[in-house]
Protein backbone atom coordinates (compact mmCIF):
# COMPACT_ATOMS: atom_id res chain seq x y z
CA UNK A 1 0.00 0.00 0.00
CA UNK A 2 2.94 2.59 1.30
CA UNK A 3 4.34 1.56 -2.20
CA UNK A 4 0.72 2.17 -3.96
CA UNK A 5 0.63 5.69 -2.37
CA UNK A 6 3.87 6.86 -3.06
CA UNK A 7 3.50 5.79 -6.93
CA UNK A 8 0.06 7.78 -7.09
CA UNK A 9 1.57 10.47 -5.58
CA UNK A 10 3.72 11.90 -8.30
CA UNK A 11 1.10 10.96 -11.27
CA UNK A 12 -0.81 13.78 -12.62
CA UNK A 13 -4.27 12.64 -11.01
CA UNK A 14 -2.40 13.47 -7.44
CA UNK A 15 -1.36 16.76 -8.77
CA UNK A 16 -4.70 17.81 -10.31
CA UNK A 17 -6.17 16.47 -6.68
CA UNK A 18 -3.66 18.78 -5.00
CA UNK A 19 -4.41 22.04 -7.09
CA UNK A 20 -8.49 21.13 -6.39
CA UNK A 21 -7.76 21.19 -2.65
CA UNK A 22 -5.45 24.27 -2.66
CA UNK A 23 -8.60 25.73 -4.58
CA UNK A 24 -11.29 24.80 -2.29
CA UNK A 25 -9.18 26.00 1.02
CA UNK A 26 -8.78 29.64 -0.79
CA UNK A 27 -12.45 29.43 -0.92
CA UNK A 28 -13.25 28.28 2.41
CA UNK A 29 -10.27 31.13 4.08
CA UNK A 30 -10.99 33.66 1.69
CA UNK A 31 -14.21 35.46 4.01
CA UNK A 32 -12.71 34.15 7.00
CA UNK A 33 -8.85 36.05 5.46
CA UNK A 34 -10.75 39.26 4.49
CA UNK A 35 -12.87 38.98 7.92
CA UNK A 36 -9.60 39.58 9.90
CA UNK A 37 -7.75 41.32 7.73
CA UNK A 38 -10.59 44.40 7.24
CA UNK A 39 -10.98 44.36 11.59
CA UNK A 40 -7.67 46.09 10.84
CA UNK A 41 -8.42 48.71 8.42
CA UNK A 42 -8.98 52.44 9.37
CA UNK A 43 -10.79 53.13 6.17
CA UNK A 44 -13.93 50.77 7.17
CA UNK A 45 -14.61 47.37 5.59
CA UNK A 46 -14.36 47.10 1.64
CA UNK A 47 -11.98 48.95 -0.36
CA UNK A 48 -8.64 47.42 -1.44
CA UNK A 49 -5.86 47.61 -0.72
CA UNK A 50 -6.39 47.62 3.16
CA UNK A 51 -4.40 50.67 4.51
CA UNK A 52 -4.36 52.56 7.85
CA UNK A 53 -4.10 49.74 9.58
CA UNK A 54 -5.56 50.57 12.97
CA UNK A 55 -6.89 49.28 16.65
CA UNK A 56 -9.43 51.67 16.66
CA UNK A 57 -11.92 49.36 16.28
CA UNK A 58 -10.95 46.70 18.76
CA UNK A 59 -11.01 50.02 21.12
CA UNK A 60 -14.59 51.10 20.26
CA UNK A 61 -15.75 47.25 20.35
CA UNK A 62 -14.64 47.50 24.31
CA UNK A 63 -16.51 50.69 24.93
CA UNK A 64 -19.69 49.11 23.62
CA UNK A 65 -21.82 47.96 25.96
CA UNK A 66 -24.85 46.72 24.31
CA UNK A 67 -22.45 44.28 22.29
CA UNK A 68 -20.82 42.93 25.97
CA UNK A 69 -24.52 42.64 27.69
CA UNK A 70 -25.36 40.65 24.59
CA UNK A 71 -22.30 38.22 24.87
CA UNK A 72 -23.30 37.98 28.74
CA UNK A 73 -26.69 37.26 27.35
CA UNK A 74 -25.14 34.08 24.98
CA UNK A 75 -22.88 33.34 27.72
CA UNK A 76 -25.77 32.75 30.35
CA UNK A 77 -28.17 30.84 27.72
CA UNK A 78 -25.08 28.69 26.34
CA UNK A 79 -24.25 27.21 29.81
CA UNK A 80 -27.74 26.89 30.15
CA UNK A 81 -28.58 24.97 27.17
CA UNK A 82 -25.85 23.32 28.32
CA UNK A 83 -27.16 22.57 31.19
CA UNK A 84 -30.78 21.38 29.93
CA UNK A 85 -29.31 19.18 27.18
CA UNK A 86 -26.97 17.31 29.24
CA UNK A 87 -29.44 16.12 31.35
CA UNK A 88 -31.67 15.07 29.01
CA UNK A 89 -29.36 13.73 26.39
CA UNK A 90 -27.72 11.43 28.56
CA UNK A 91 -30.80 9.72 29.97
CA UNK A 92 -32.22 9.55 26.23
CA UNK A 93 -28.92 7.75 25.70
CA UNK A 94 -28.79 4.94 27.86
CA UNK A 95 -32.23 4.72 27.40
CA UNK A 96 -31.38 4.35 23.30
CA UNK A 97 -28.61 1.99 24.16
CA UNK A 98 -30.38 -0.31 27.33
CA UNK A 99 -34.15 0.10 27.30
CA UNK A 100 -36.63 -0.93 25.32
CA UNK A 101 -39.78 0.80 25.09
CA UNK A 102 -42.85 1.47 22.43
CA UNK A 103 -42.67 4.42 20.22
CA UNK A 104 -38.86 4.18 20.70
CA UNK A 105 -37.56 4.40 16.97
CA UNK A 106 -39.81 7.58 17.00
CA UNK A 107 -38.21 8.85 19.74
CA UNK A 108 -34.89 8.44 18.15
CA UNK A 109 -35.86 10.07 14.96
CA UNK A 110 -37.75 13.36 17.06
CA UNK A 111 -34.75 13.88 18.99
CA UNK A 112 -32.48 14.33 15.98
CA UNK A 113 -34.45 16.07 13.78
CA UNK A 114 -33.91 19.39 15.15
CA UNK A 115 -30.46 18.54 14.21
CA UNK A 116 -31.26 18.27 10.64
CA UNK A 117 -34.20 20.43 10.21
CA UNK A 118 -33.95 24.07 8.82
CA UNK A 119 -33.90 25.98 12.01
CA UNK A 120 -36.66 28.02 10.98
CA UNK A 121 -39.34 24.92 11.44
CA UNK A 122 -38.15 23.98 15.50
CA UNK A 123 -38.09 27.69 15.93
CA UNK A 124 -41.64 28.34 14.23
CA UNK A 125 -42.90 25.12 16.32
CA UNK A 126 -41.59 26.28 19.84
CA UNK A 127 -43.00 29.84 18.92
CA UNK A 128 -46.17 28.07 18.88
CA UNK A 129 -46.13 26.38 21.51
CA UNK A 130 -45.00 29.48 24.07
CA UNK A 131 -47.61 31.30 22.53
CA UNK A 132 -50.00 28.82 23.88
CA UNK A 133 -48.32 28.38 26.98
CA UNK A 134 -48.73 32.49 27.24
CA UNK A 135 -45.14 32.48 27.95
CA UNK A 136 -43.70 35.86 27.46
CA UNK A 137 -40.53 35.40 24.78
CA UNK A 138 -37.21 36.35 26.52
CA UNK A 139 -33.54 34.64 27.22
CA UNK A 140 -35.45 31.81 28.75
CA UNK A 141 -37.47 30.78 25.94
CA UNK A 142 -33.99 30.70 23.89
CA UNK A 143 -33.07 28.99 26.47
CA UNK A 144 -35.83 26.64 26.49
CA UNK A 145 -35.15 26.42 22.25
CA UNK A 146 -31.30 25.88 22.44
CA UNK A 147 -31.75 23.11 25.23
CA UNK A 148 -34.26 20.88 23.52
CA UNK A 149 -32.52 21.32 20.01
CA UNK A 150 -29.52 20.52 21.32
CA UNK A 151 -30.32 17.55 23.06
CA UNK A 152 -29.04 15.48 19.62
CA UNK A 153 -25.97 16.36 20.18
CA UNK A 154 -25.73 15.11 23.56
CA UNK A 155 -27.29 11.68 22.37
CA UNK A 156 -25.32 11.03 19.88
CA UNK A 157 -22.06 11.85 21.18
CA UNK A 158 -22.55 9.80 24.29
CA UNK A 159 -24.95 6.69 22.21
CA UNK A 160 -21.46 6.88 20.16
CA UNK A 161 -20.04 6.67 23.90
CA UNK A 162 -21.84 3.74 25.11
CA UNK A 163 -20.89 1.48 21.99
CA UNK A 164 -17.32 1.30 22.92
CA UNK A 165 -18.01 1.01 27.11
CA UNK A 166 -17.63 -2.78 28.52
CA UNK A 167 -20.63 -3.25 30.60
CA UNK A 168 -18.82 -5.71 32.14
CA UNK A 169 -17.54 -2.61 34.75
CA UNK A 170 -21.65 -1.34 35.50
CA UNK A 171 -22.02 -5.18 36.18
CA UNK A 172 -19.40 -5.78 38.32
CA UNK A 173 -19.87 -2.94 40.70
CA UNK A 174 -23.59 -3.94 40.68
CA UNK A 175 -22.90 -7.50 42.18
CA UNK A 176 -20.56 -6.14 44.80
CA UNK A 177 -23.47 -4.30 46.13
CA UNK A 178 -23.30 -0.52 44.67
CA UNK A 179 -26.78 0.86 44.11
CA UNK A 180 -28.02 2.31 40.25
CA UNK A 181 -27.19 5.62 41.59
CA UNK A 182 -23.47 5.02 42.70
CA UNK A 183 -22.70 2.91 39.90
CA UNK A 184 -23.98 5.62 37.74
CA UNK A 185 -21.73 8.11 38.77
CA UNK A 186 -18.61 6.45 39.40
CA UNK A 187 -18.52 3.54 36.67
CA UNK A 188 -20.83 5.10 34.06
CA UNK A 189 -19.94 8.76 34.04
CA UNK A 190 -15.83 8.63 34.21
CA UNK A 191 -16.19 5.98 31.41
CA UNK A 192 -17.91 8.31 29.50
CA UNK A 193 -16.61 11.34 30.55
CA UNK A 194 -15.13 12.24 27.12
CA UNK A 195 -18.13 11.88 25.34
CA UNK A 196 -19.92 14.32 28.01
CA UNK A 197 -17.20 16.88 27.85
CA UNK A 198 -16.95 16.63 24.11
CA UNK A 199 -20.91 17.23 23.97
CA UNK A 200 -20.60 19.76 26.42
CA UNK A 201 -18.41 21.50 24.39
CA UNK A 202 -20.32 21.30 21.24
CA UNK A 203 -23.59 22.33 22.42
CA UNK A 204 -21.40 25.50 24.06
CA UNK A 205 -20.20 26.59 20.71
CA UNK A 206 -23.37 25.54 18.52
CA UNK A 207 -25.77 27.84 21.29
CA UNK A 208 -23.61 30.80 21.04
CA UNK A 209 -23.78 30.62 17.34
CA UNK A 210 -27.41 29.84 17.29
CA UNK A 211 -29.57 32.48 15.53
CA UNK A 212 -32.39 30.42 12.74
CA UNK A 213 -34.19 29.11 16.29
CA UNK A 214 -33.30 32.35 18.29
CA UNK A 215 -34.76 34.23 15.77
CA UNK A 216 -37.93 33.80 16.75
CA UNK A 217 -37.57 32.76 20.03
CA UNK A 218 -35.82 36.65 21.15
CA UNK A 219 -37.54 38.76 23.52
CA UNK A 220 -36.23 42.19 25.05
CA UNK A 221 -32.39 41.33 25.12
CA UNK A 222 -30.43 39.89 22.75
CA UNK A 223 -27.99 36.98 22.01
CA UNK A 224 -24.68 38.05 20.35
CA UNK A 225 -25.51 36.82 16.68
CA UNK A 226 -28.94 39.12 17.18
CA UNK A 227 -27.04 41.84 18.18
CA UNK A 228 -24.71 41.57 15.38
CA UNK A 229 -27.94 40.54 12.98
CA UNK A 230 -29.60 43.94 14.03
CA UNK A 231 -26.65 46.23 13.23
CA UNK A 232 -25.81 44.70 10.08
CA UNK A 233 -29.52 45.75 8.93
CA UNK A 234 -28.76 48.66 9.11
CA UNK A 235 -25.06 48.86 8.01
CA UNK A 236 -22.12 47.47 7.94
CA UNK A 237 -19.15 48.36 10.17
CA UNK A 238 -15.80 47.21 10.95
CA UNK A 239 -16.78 46.80 14.79
CA UNK A 240 -18.48 43.45 13.40
CA UNK A 241 -15.10 42.36 12.28
CA UNK A 242 -13.21 42.50 15.14
CA UNK A 243 -15.67 41.25 17.13
CA UNK A 244 -16.10 38.07 14.67
CA UNK A 245 -12.14 38.12 15.08
CA UNK A 246 -11.92 37.56 18.56
CA UNK A 247 -15.14 34.92 18.84
CA UNK A 248 -12.74 32.96 16.19
CA UNK A 249 -10.14 33.05 18.19
CA UNK A 250 -11.58 31.79 21.22
CA UNK A 251 -12.99 29.15 18.99
CA UNK A 252 -9.73 28.00 17.68
CA UNK A 253 -8.50 27.86 21.11
CA UNK A 254 -11.36 25.35 22.50
CA UNK A 255 -10.89 23.22 19.56
CA UNK A 256 -7.44 22.54 19.56
CA UNK A 257 -8.16 21.95 23.43
CA UNK A 258 -10.89 19.25 22.70
CA UNK A 259 -8.86 18.48 19.89
CA UNK A 260 -5.93 17.33 22.10
CA UNK A 261 -8.17 15.74 24.38
CA UNK A 262 -9.65 13.71 21.78
CA UNK A 263 -6.12 12.70 20.61
CA UNK A 264 -5.40 11.61 24.25
CA UNK A 265 -8.44 9.35 24.32
CA UNK A 266 -7.16 7.81 21.05
CA UNK A 267 -9.95 9.37 19.24
CA UNK A 268 -13.77 9.44 19.71
CA UNK A 269 -16.17 9.41 17.25
CA UNK A 270 -15.38 11.75 14.78
CA UNK A 271 -17.55 14.51 13.55
CA UNK A 272 -18.07 12.73 9.96
CA UNK A 273 -18.85 9.37 10.94
CA UNK A 274 -21.73 11.15 13.66
CA UNK A 275 -23.19 12.90 10.85
CA UNK A 276 -23.28 9.99 8.22
CA UNK A 277 -24.67 8.10 11.27
CA UNK A 278 -27.29 10.84 12.16
CA UNK A 279 -28.73 10.45 8.70
CA UNK A 280 -28.73 6.84 8.20
CA UNK A 281 -30.76 6.93 11.91
CA UNK A 282 -33.21 9.68 10.98
CA UNK B 1 -28.70 -6.34 34.14
CA UNK B 2 -30.33 -3.35 34.29
CA UNK B 3 -33.45 -3.25 36.29
CA UNK B 4 -36.81 -2.01 35.59
CA UNK B 5 -36.64 1.14 37.71
CA UNK B 6 -33.52 1.91 36.20
CA UNK B 7 -35.14 2.08 32.60
CA UNK B 8 -37.86 4.21 33.60
CA UNK B 9 -35.40 6.79 35.15
CA UNK B 10 -33.56 7.38 31.80
CA UNK B 11 -36.22 6.98 29.51
CA UNK B 12 -39.27 9.08 31.30
CA UNK B 13 -37.32 12.36 31.80
CA UNK B 14 -36.02 12.93 28.58
CA UNK B 15 -39.41 11.06 26.43
CA UNK B 16 -41.54 13.73 28.80
CA UNK B 17 -39.09 16.79 27.71
CA UNK B 18 -39.34 15.37 24.04
CA UNK B 19 -42.45 15.00 24.06
CA UNK B 20 -43.79 18.55 25.16
CA UNK B 21 -40.59 20.34 23.69
CA UNK B 22 -40.36 19.05 20.28
CA UNK B 23 -43.61 16.34 19.58
CA UNK B 24 -46.40 19.16 21.07
CA UNK B 25 -45.11 22.26 19.06
CA UNK B 26 -44.81 20.49 15.61
CA UNK B 27 -48.09 18.97 16.35
CA UNK B 28 -49.68 22.50 17.43
CA UNK B 29 -47.38 23.90 13.67
CA UNK B 30 -49.71 20.89 11.91
CA UNK B 31 -52.80 22.39 14.03
CA UNK B 32 -52.48 25.95 12.96
CA UNK B 33 -51.78 25.17 9.01
CA UNK B 34 -55.42 24.00 9.55
CA UNK B 35 -56.45 27.38 11.40
CA UNK B 36 -57.90 30.96 9.71
CA UNK B 37 -57.07 34.48 10.50
CA UNK B 38 -60.33 36.05 11.50
CA UNK B 39 -60.76 40.08 9.94
CA UNK B 40 -59.90 41.31 13.47
CA UNK B 41 -56.53 39.64 13.45
CA UNK B 42 -57.05 36.44 15.56
CA UNK B 43 -56.35 32.79 15.08
CA UNK B 44 -59.79 31.03 14.52
CA UNK B 45 -60.35 27.33 14.97
CA UNK B 46 -62.15 26.96 12.07
CA UNK B 47 -60.76 23.77 10.57
CA UNK B 48 -60.31 23.90 6.78
CA UNK B 49 -57.97 23.23 4.23
CA UNK B 50 -58.00 26.94 2.69
CA UNK B 51 -54.00 27.66 3.92
CA UNK B 52 -53.16 24.66 1.66
CA UNK B 53 -55.59 25.60 -1.33
CA UNK B 54 -53.82 29.55 -0.82
CA UNK B 55 -50.60 27.49 -1.06
CA UNK B 56 -51.40 25.67 -3.98
CA UNK B 57 -53.54 28.24 -6.14
CA UNK B 58 -51.51 31.47 -5.49
CA UNK B 59 -48.00 31.19 -8.09
CA UNK B 60 -45.95 33.35 -5.52
CA UNK B 61 -45.85 30.26 -3.30
CA UNK B 62 -45.37 27.52 -5.07
CA UNK B 63 -42.98 29.51 -7.59
CA UNK B 64 -40.81 30.50 -4.14
CA UNK B 65 -40.51 27.25 -3.21
CA UNK B 66 -39.49 25.48 -6.54
CA UNK B 67 -37.04 28.71 -6.62
CA UNK B 68 -35.67 27.95 -3.22
CA UNK B 69 -35.22 24.22 -4.73
CA UNK B 70 -32.89 25.27 -7.64
CA UNK B 71 -30.91 27.46 -5.16
CA UNK B 72 -30.57 24.03 -2.60
CA UNK B 73 -30.05 21.96 -6.06
CA UNK B 74 -27.08 24.32 -7.03
CA UNK B 75 -25.54 24.68 -3.45
CA UNK B 76 -25.52 20.96 -3.18
CA UNK B 77 -24.20 20.13 -6.15
CA UNK B 78 -21.39 22.75 -5.55
CA UNK B 79 -21.00 21.26 -2.32
CA UNK B 80 -20.62 18.16 -3.78
CA UNK B 81 -18.02 18.78 -6.59
CA UNK B 82 -15.94 21.18 -4.14
CA UNK B 83 -16.53 18.30 -1.02
CA UNK B 84 -15.58 15.27 -2.86
CA UNK B 85 -12.21 15.35 -4.59
CA UNK B 86 -11.22 17.17 -1.41
CA UNK B 87 -12.05 14.18 0.47
CA UNK B 88 -10.63 12.01 -1.60
CA UNK B 89 -7.33 13.75 -2.08
CA UNK B 90 -7.63 14.06 1.80
CA UNK B 91 -8.42 10.34 2.18
CA UNK B 92 -5.92 8.69 -0.52
CA UNK B 93 -3.03 11.09 -0.88
CA UNK B 94 -2.56 13.40 1.66
CA UNK B 95 -0.24 11.21 3.41
CA UNK B 96 1.14 12.17 7.53
CA UNK B 97 -0.76 16.01 6.63
CA UNK B 98 -4.12 14.18 6.68
CA UNK B 99 -5.12 15.00 10.36
CA UNK B 100 -3.89 18.08 10.05
CA UNK B 101 -5.29 19.14 6.70
CA UNK B 102 -8.85 17.65 8.34
CA UNK B 103 -8.96 19.42 10.71
CA UNK B 104 -8.41 22.81 8.67
CA UNK B 105 -11.62 21.93 6.91
CA UNK B 106 -13.65 21.96 10.27
CA UNK B 107 -12.17 25.15 11.51
CA UNK B 108 -14.40 26.95 9.20
CA UNK B 109 -17.28 25.61 10.84
CA UNK B 110 -16.39 27.06 13.73
CA UNK B 111 -17.09 30.73 12.32
CA UNK B 112 -20.00 31.85 13.15
CA UNK B 113 -22.58 31.28 9.83
CA UNK B 114 -23.88 34.84 10.49
CA UNK B 115 -20.58 36.00 10.07
CA UNK B 116 -19.35 34.43 7.15
CA UNK B 117 -22.65 35.28 5.21
CA UNK B 118 -21.72 38.60 6.50
CA UNK B 119 -17.90 38.45 5.02
CA UNK B 120 -19.30 37.47 1.82
CA UNK B 121 -21.18 40.59 1.99
CA UNK B 122 -18.48 42.87 2.12
CA UNK B 123 -16.59 40.70 -0.53
CA UNK B 124 -19.65 41.17 -3.22
CA UNK B 125 -20.65 44.10 -2.29
CA UNK B 126 -20.23 47.08 -4.87
CA UNK B 127 -17.36 48.95 -2.79
CA UNK B 128 -16.47 45.59 -1.82
CA UNK B 129 -13.25 43.72 -1.42
CA UNK B 130 -13.61 42.17 -5.24
CA UNK B 131 -14.54 45.29 -6.37
CA UNK B 132 -12.46 47.39 -5.07
CA UNK B 133 -9.35 44.98 -6.32
CA UNK B 134 -10.29 44.72 -9.50
CA UNK B 135 -10.65 48.10 -10.03
CA UNK B 136 -7.44 48.27 -8.14
CA UNK B 137 -5.88 46.17 -11.14
CA UNK B 138 -7.49 47.95 -14.08
CA UNK B 139 -9.39 44.72 -14.97
CA UNK B 140 -13.04 46.56 -14.73
CA UNK B 141 -13.61 50.30 -14.96
CA UNK B 142 -16.97 50.40 -13.16
CA UNK B 143 -17.98 47.87 -9.82
CA UNK B 144 -19.10 44.92 -11.12
CA UNK B 145 -23.03 45.45 -9.51
CA UNK B 146 -24.67 42.07 -10.13
CA UNK B 147 -22.42 40.28 -7.81
CA UNK B 148 -24.35 41.03 -4.41
CA UNK B 149 -28.25 40.81 -3.93
CA UNK B 150 -28.73 38.15 -6.52
CA UNK B 151 -29.34 34.16 -6.20
CA UNK B 152 -25.82 33.86 -7.00
CA UNK B 153 -24.76 35.70 -4.03
CA UNK B 154 -26.80 33.53 -2.03
CA UNK B 155 -25.63 29.91 -3.52
CA UNK B 156 -21.78 31.54 -3.14
CA UNK B 157 -22.46 31.51 0.49
CA UNK B 158 -24.18 28.82 1.28
CA UNK B 159 -22.01 26.46 -0.60
CA UNK B 160 -19.02 28.10 0.88
CA UNK B 161 -21.21 26.45 4.69
CA UNK B 162 -22.22 23.83 3.17
CA UNK B 163 -19.23 22.41 2.29
CA UNK B 164 -17.75 21.14 5.09
CA UNK B 165 -20.92 19.96 5.46
CA UNK B 166 -20.68 17.93 2.24
CA UNK B 167 -17.27 16.78 3.05
CA UNK B 168 -17.73 15.21 6.25
CA UNK B 169 -19.51 12.15 5.47
CA UNK B 170 -17.78 11.52 2.29
CA UNK B 171 -14.64 11.37 4.09
CA UNK B 172 -15.66 9.30 7.00
CA UNK B 173 -17.22 6.61 4.21
CA UNK B 174 -14.06 7.12 2.03
CA UNK B 175 -11.71 6.10 5.37
CA UNK B 176 -14.03 2.55 5.92
CA UNK B 177 -13.56 1.64 2.44
CA UNK B 178 -11.14 -1.10 3.70
CA UNK B 179 -7.42 -0.60 1.71
CA UNK B 180 -6.95 -3.89 0.72
CA UNK B 181 -10.09 -3.41 -1.38
CA UNK B 182 -8.28 -1.33 -3.50
CA UNK B 183 -4.82 -2.86 -3.48
CA UNK B 184 -6.84 -5.78 -4.64
CA UNK B 185 -8.13 -3.59 -7.63
CA UNK B 186 -5.08 -2.87 -8.31
CA UNK B 187 -3.37 -5.81 -8.11
CA UNK B 188 -5.45 -7.70 -10.63
CA UNK B 189 -4.63 -4.85 -13.33
CA UNK B 190 -7.09 -2.22 -12.88
CA UNK B 191 -6.04 1.14 -13.76
CA UNK B 192 -6.16 4.01 -11.31
CA UNK B 193 -9.52 5.54 -12.94
CA UNK B 194 -11.09 2.01 -13.43
CA UNK B 195 -9.83 1.45 -9.26
CA UNK B 196 -12.33 4.87 -8.54
CA UNK B 197 -14.92 4.14 -10.85
CA UNK B 198 -15.52 0.38 -10.13
CA UNK B 199 -14.72 0.33 -6.22
CA UNK B 200 -13.87 3.08 -4.31
CA UNK B 201 -16.79 5.51 -5.58
CA UNK B 202 -19.36 2.91 -5.25
CA UNK B 203 -18.37 2.60 -1.87
CA UNK B 204 -18.77 6.05 -0.91
CA UNK B 205 -22.08 6.86 -2.21
CA UNK B 206 -23.75 6.66 1.04
CA UNK B 207 -21.52 9.19 2.25
CA UNK B 208 -22.23 10.73 -1.14
CA UNK B 209 -26.03 10.62 -0.45
CA UNK B 210 -25.36 12.14 3.34
CA UNK B 211 -23.47 14.86 2.49
CA UNK B 212 -25.96 15.91 -0.34
CA UNK B 213 -28.69 15.73 1.48
CA UNK B 214 -27.22 18.05 4.28
CA UNK B 215 -26.55 19.94 2.06
CA UNK B 216 -29.79 20.39 0.00
CA UNK B 217 -32.25 20.29 3.44
CA UNK B 218 -30.16 22.90 5.00
CA UNK B 219 -29.71 25.22 2.14
CA UNK B 220 -33.68 24.70 1.49
CA UNK B 221 -34.37 26.30 4.47
CA UNK B 222 -32.52 29.10 4.90
CA UNK B 223 -33.30 32.50 5.59
CA UNK B 224 -30.54 34.47 7.05
CA UNK B 225 -28.20 34.66 3.43
CA UNK B 226 -31.21 35.53 1.50
CA UNK B 227 -32.18 38.11 3.52
CA UNK B 228 -28.55 39.53 3.63
CA UNK B 229 -27.34 38.81 0.47
CA UNK B 230 -30.18 37.72 -2.01
CA UNK B 231 -32.01 40.92 -2.88
CA UNK B 232 -35.73 40.60 -4.15
CA UNK B 233 -34.62 37.72 -7.13
CA UNK B 234 -32.98 36.05 -4.25
CA UNK B 235 -35.82 35.46 -1.93
CA UNK B 236 -36.60 32.11 -0.36
CA UNK B 237 -39.71 30.18 0.68
CA UNK B 238 -38.45 30.68 4.19
CA UNK B 239 -38.20 34.60 3.64
CA UNK B 240 -42.02 34.48 3.29
CA UNK B 241 -42.83 32.12 6.40
CA UNK B 242 -40.83 34.80 8.48
CA UNK B 243 -42.84 37.59 7.17
CA UNK B 244 -46.11 35.84 7.63
CA UNK B 245 -45.26 35.03 11.23
CA UNK B 246 -44.45 38.87 11.25
CA UNK B 247 -45.44 41.87 9.70
CA UNK B 248 -48.06 40.00 7.27
CA UNK B 249 -49.77 38.27 10.48
CA UNK B 250 -50.99 35.18 8.78
CA UNK B 251 -49.60 32.26 11.05
CA UNK B 252 -51.63 29.76 9.89
CA UNK B 253 -50.47 30.03 6.01
CA UNK B 254 -47.20 30.36 7.23
CA UNK B 255 -47.46 27.16 9.01
CA UNK B 256 -49.11 25.60 6.47
CA UNK B 257 -46.00 26.17 4.08
CA UNK B 258 -43.80 25.48 6.93
CA UNK B 259 -45.51 22.03 7.12
CA UNK B 260 -44.98 21.72 3.30
CA UNK B 261 -41.10 22.09 3.68
CA UNK B 262 -41.14 19.73 6.68
CA UNK B 263 -42.72 16.97 4.68
CA UNK B 264 -40.69 17.99 1.73
CA UNK B 265 -37.43 17.61 4.01
CA UNK B 266 -38.09 14.25 6.16
CA UNK B 267 -39.58 12.59 2.55
CA UNK B 268 -36.14 13.23 1.33
CA UNK B 269 -34.46 11.81 4.22
CA UNK B 270 -36.49 9.21 4.04
CA UNK B 271 -35.86 8.63 0.66
CA UNK B 272 -32.02 9.28 1.40
CA UNK B 273 -32.02 7.02 4.34
CA UNK B 274 -32.90 4.27 1.90
CA UNK B 275 -30.67 4.74 -1.00
CA UNK B 276 -28.01 4.54 1.64
CA UNK B 277 -28.66 1.00 3.05
CA UNK B 278 -28.92 -0.38 -0.65
CA UNK B 279 -26.01 1.17 -1.22
CA UNK B 280 -23.97 0.04 1.93
CA UNK B 281 -21.86 -3.17 1.87
CA UNK B 282 -21.57 -3.99 5.37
Amino acid sequence: MELLVSAAANSPRSRWLLAHAAVVFGFLYLPIAVLILYSFNGQGVGGFPPRNLTLDWYRMLFADGAIWDSVFNSLQVAFAAMAISLMFGVPAALALDRAQFPGKALFRRLVLLPLILPGIITGLSLLMLFNLASLKLSLLTITLGHGTALISVATTEVFAGLQKLDRAQEEASLDLGANYWQTFWRVTVPNLKLSIIGAALLIFTLSMDEIAVSFFLIGRNNTLPLEIWGRLRRGITPEINAVSTIIFVFSLVTIVFWYRLRVRSEGGADLGAELLETSEEA
Amino acid sequence: MFSRAYKTAVTVPPLAWVAVFLLVPYLLMFCYSFWAVSPAQTIVHAWNFANYEELLQKPVYWQTLLRSMWIAARVMLFSLLLGYPLAYFLSFYAGKRKDLLYQMVIIPLWVSYLVRAYAWKTILGADGVLNTSLQYAHLISHPLDFLLYSPFAVVLTLTHIYTPFAFLPIYAALEHIPRNLVEASHDLGATPAQTFWKVIFPLSIPGVLAGATFAFVLSLGDFLAPLLLGGPSGIMISNIVVSLFGAAYNWPLGAAISLAMLVLVVSLLYFSERLEKKWSFS
